[in-house]
């Protein structure tokens, strides 16, 4: 009894003396009037690719431009979101935002709490009444919307124009409205200037594993390219990473989702659809730092260059300058209203 | 006797408590590769726990949780049995009690409405925890197996009657429900308003006092005990072992499916797919730690809420996978260190008599 003894004494001591210890330079707080930025991050947490790392961009973005002091959270279990954003609204933050359309509930309850802070919702879902009208967020909430159908329009048309093939390919994750939502943008897109050309739609699941699903993407793929599709987008997260590998294996064309994707297949990468959550994120900490932040629905599309389509110097052989043109022409028809592309299938 | 006392707590208390410190020390070397200072996560861990009636009221709502799934694997373990389905049974339950919950018209009164969703809730769990003990008595199939397989089956086919069928649009959760709602904790304390808390908290408590008395205190109790520790010999003693699994796979499934309705019946009111978020999981923890003791499984459930609330308060100075990587130091230490420690204080003893 008496050796334990020691060795609790002995790793006390030891405990104690790691306690004192302090590195420096972790008292350098950011200066006092920094805009104080505080993110609840979605379930899936960093490393996504997609939507938390787009959000952790653009906040990262704007703690080196603006001087933002931005904190993140994690939630593990469903009741750590409200506690996450509880947390940070206690602790006075100028913003606190939810990433994911999960967190909508749990930002309306706060809010309401909160009324002085200030609160904003990546994919934030508004709730529309009985005859269809949109009931407005609480005036403290700013629900950051993307309209992921124009820039999905625009990568359907640039499939038509140059796979060369008039079978076109989608590959969607999870069967749900959202991911509808790139299905219908890219479907219009394609028939605009192809009408008689068809798109296969396929999903890998109905359940979120779905968005984490390579070797099924990669069959999806493979058996659409063998059916004569030339040109295969996918809005299926993780689960796209196997439609690149089948169109490195291939040699045929496939279409990125969220952030540039060209490093994924080198070469073999058409274009990338753009969801620019890093854009939306920074905007909303820029009003906030700027004072000019309102409550309400701030809805991303082409217009306000939060969708749109990769054209660079890594995929600039893929596309010939007409085609180039004429979705250039599509993309100027669709910010001005005389294209309207539809949001469900 | 009093000596006797003594040394049983000092037995009890004294490994957990090098491991603890084993664990921290471990903490304490990977925060400062982190570059930051020990005293200050530490700090800021205990304050978001302990430090403020919200946090500490968070904590009780974790514990909820994590009693009821802790209690259902520590009494399969008492029988020898090991349950990897409490994410399942968790999350069924939740499912279980809220579709009672709409269903019920909004005017059932609360005395009537609570013990249905509770007994919904049950129903569900000894399905759930029931089927993997029948296929084991009946057919030798291994537990852990039909368990694990059975969460894949069990979440997916959740998910699926949620997204397909039951969710309000562009949400991932049921409708409210209209009855059996429980009051939360901060209408009888102020103090913790905000907080997720709610009397099923008291309910869990009830449910670690229960399984202490039907463990040590019951023929049935006995008979579990005896089948865990030595089957051939309970068998031989005319415990008819294979009722004794069931029993206690089916009583199992149903405490962790009363886990769910801290959820349902006490916070959200509605059930949201996957907001189990591996409750279920860190619950085996829970009940090693625990010792699957009934009220090792209450305090060992309070320590995991604890690190976990405490690390939501830590994420602006280290990752989220530090905090993650300190559970699994601390569960580690514990597991391992208690025999082996045990061990050398019987070592130590038999020295000092000699």
């Amino acid at each position: 009894m008496r050796k334990l003894l020691i060795t609790v004494a002995a790793l006390l001591a030891v405990h104690a003396a790691f306690l004192v210890l302090s590195p420096r330079g972790t008292e350098a707080v950011g200066d006092a009037d920094a805009t104080r930025v505080g993110i609840v991050l979605d379930v899936g947490g960093r490393g996504d690719k997609s939507f938390n790392d787009g959000a952790y961009e653009g906040a990262d973005s704007a703690s080196r431009q603006l001087g933002a002091d931005v904190r993140f959270i994690e939630p593990g279990e469903g009741a750590d979101r409200e506690a996450g954003l509880r947390l940070l609204a206690a602790e006075g933050m100028d913003l606190v935002m939810g990433i994911g359309f999960i967190f909508t509930d749990d930002l309306t309850v706060l809010s309401r709490e909160y009324p002085n802070s200030r609160f904003a919702g990546v994919d934030f879902a508004v709730a529309t009444d009985d005859s269809g009208n949109v009931i407005p967020p609480p005036p403290n909430v700013a629900a950051l919307k993307f309209r992921e159908e124009e820039g999905s329009f625009l990568v359907g048309a640039l499939a038509a124009l140059v796979g060369g093939s008039k079978r076109i390919g989608f590959i969607g994750g999870m069967d749900i409205p959202l991911i509808h939502k790139f299905e219908a943008g890219y479907r219009a897109g394609a028939k605009h200037v192809c009408p008689d050309c068809t798109v296969i739609a396929q999903y890998a699941g109905v359940t979120p594993e779905a968005f984490t699903d390579p070797g099924r993407g990669k069959e999806l793929a493979l058996a659409q390219y063998q059916s004569g599709v030339n040109v295969i987008f996918h809005a299926a997260g993780a689960t796209g990473g196997g439609l690149f590998e089948a169109a490195r294996a291939t040699g045929k064309l496939a279409i990125g989702v969220d952030a540039d994707q060209a490093a994924e297949a080198p070469g073999r990468v058409l274009t990338s659809m753009i969801k620019g959550v890093n854009a939306a994120v920074y905007d909303a900490i820029a009003r906030v730092d700027a004072g000019t932040f309102k409550g309400g629905v701030y809805s991303f599309g082409l217009a306000e260059g939060g969708v749109g389509y990769v054209y660079d110097d890594n995929n600039r052989a893929l596309i010939p300058e007409a085609a180039h043109q004429r979705v250039e022409q599509l993309k100027a028809d669709i910010i001005a209203g005389r294209i309207k592309v539809p949001s469900t299938r | 006797m009093n000596e006797s006392l003594l040394r049983r707590a000092e037995e009890a208390l004294l490994p957990p408590i090098v491991a603890l410190l084993i664990a921290l020390i471990l903490g304490d070397v990977l925060i400062l590769l982190f570059g930051e200072s020990p005293l200050h996560v530490y700090g800021r861990m205990i304050e978001g726990a302990w430090g403020n009636p919200y946090g500490f009221a968070q904590v009780l709502y974790k514990t909820t949780t994590l009693t009821f799934a802790g209690l259902g694997i520590a009494l399969a373990l008492r029988a020898g049995l090991f349950n990897i389905g409490a994410e399942a049974q968790l999350a069924a339950g939740a499912f279980g009690a809220a579709v009672m919950g709409i269903i019920l018209p909004a005017a059932t009164p609360a005395l009537l409405a609570v013990p249905l969703c509770l007994l919904a809730a049950a129903a569900v769990g000894f399905l759930t925890g029931g089927l993997p003990g029948v296929l084991k008595t009946k057919f030798g199939a291994h537990e852990v197996i039909v368990t694990i397989m059975l969460n894949f089956v069990i979440l997916a086919l959740l998910n699926w009657v949620i997204v397909e069928h039951l969710r309000v649009a562009d949400t991932l959760h049921t409708a409210e429900i209209r009855a059996g709602a429980v009051p939360r904790l901060s209408e009888f304390i102020p103090a913790f308003h905000g907080s997720a808390a709610n009397v099923t908290f008291l309910f869990a408590m009830a449910a670690a006092v229960w399984c202490w008395w039907y463990l040590f205190r019951t023929p049935g109790g006995y008979a579990l005990r005896a089948a865990g520790l030595q089957p051939e010999a309970a068998e031989y003693s005319g415990i008819r072992v294979g009722r004794v699994w069931m029993k206690a796979m089916a009583l199992a499934g149903v405490l962790a499916a009363l886990g769910g309705t801290n959820f349902v019946l006490g916070y959200k009111h509605y059930y949201e797919d996957g907001f189990t978020g591996g409750s279920g999981f860190l619950a085996i923890a829970v009940a090693i730690v625990g010792r699957n003791h009934p009220f090792g499984v209450v305090l060992a459930a309070f320590f995991f809420a604890t690190l976990s609330q405490g690390g939501l308060a830590i994420h602006a100075l280290v990752p989220k996978q530090m905090v993650e990587v300190l559970q699994g130091v601390v569960i580690l230490a514990m597991a391992a260190s208690v025999p082996e420690v045990q061990r050398a204080i019987r070592g130590a003893r038999k020295a000092v008599a000699a």
